[in-house]
């Protein structure tokens, strides 16, 4: 990246309808982001919405198949949903954060 | 603060299908004949399970949590369908692998921020392997009802907070 990032991070919450599973992952994250003082912005949205905040994201966390590329990492987030592979997931997702 | 329509009429035993669509289709009418969802409900439901694959494998029975956009509800509810045998459903997430799914949580979500507590608890239901067991194999209806609604906390209290 040319340009050096100051502040908070943004982080995009992406499910399909953008109301149900991101509304669970996004709790999890603001929890996760709160338990080690890290300041994040979160938004939700659905997958379909995620080009227009292309430019302000550092990660987008989703649920939902992502059939484009971004700039920015993409983390499957379903262990947020089953448990099955959480301590993994939760500590991906906190080293792009601490990035 | 949650108002999600829930009664031993939600819960739809020993349902039998072809595919995904004909469960997903059975739930959705029962829902409609209701009137908590629209009539487009169920097209909708199924176009987006098709797209949005909502299965997911558990350390128990595969669930799946189908879903669509606000605009096809009328009133939050939720309806619970057992399958006879289970069907395979896409993965959330995944571009083409299956899972057997034997519990179906349909959600009919009319706003979503104020369901957080809910759809959190329901997905503690999914990380309990020993209440999945029970309500697959669970043969009352209204028992079904009782444990799910304890445990997304559906039964409010009278004057309570």
């Amino acid at each position: 990246m040319s340009e050096v990032r100051k502040g908070k991070k943004t982080v995009l919450v992406a499910c399909g309808t953008g109301i149900a599973t991101s509304t669970v992952v996004s709790d999890a994250i603001e929890k996760m982001a709160k338990e080690n003082n890290i300041q994040i912005e979160i938004v939700q949205c659905k997958v379909t919405e995620v080009p227009a905040y292309e430019s302000r994201a550092s990660l987008l966390v989703t649920t939902t198949i992502v059939s484009k590329t971004y700039p920015f990492p993409i983390i499957n987030a379903r262990a947020f949903l089953t448990g099955i592979g959480l301590d993994k997931l939760k500590e991906r997702i906190l080293e792009e954060l601490k990035k | 603060m949650s108002n999600v329509n829930f009664d031993e009429t939600l819960v739809l035993k020993n349902i039998e299908g072809e595919n995904s669509s004909d469960i997903l289709n059975y739930m959705a009418k029962n829902l409609y004949n209701k009137g908590f969802v629209k009539v487009s409900y169920a097209d909708a439901v199924i176009a987006r399970e098709k797209k949005f694959a909502t299965g997911l494998p558990t350390e128990g029975y595969g669930v799946a949590i189908p879903h669509t956009d606000i605009e096809h509800v009328n009133q939050s509810a939720i309806s619970v369908g057992i399958l006879k045998n289970p069907v395979d459903f896409g993965i959330m997430g995944e571009e083409t692998e299956k899972t057997p799914v034997k519990l179906v949580f349909m959600l009919a979500m009319h706003d979503s921020h104020s369901q957080l507590k809910m759809l959190q608890s329901l997905m503690g239901i999914f990380q309990d392997e020993e209440v999945l067991r029970y309500l697959a194999n669970e043969e009352s209806e209204v028992k079904i009802k009782e444990e799910v609604s304890k445990r997304l906390n559906l039964n409010h209290v009278k004057g309570g907070e």
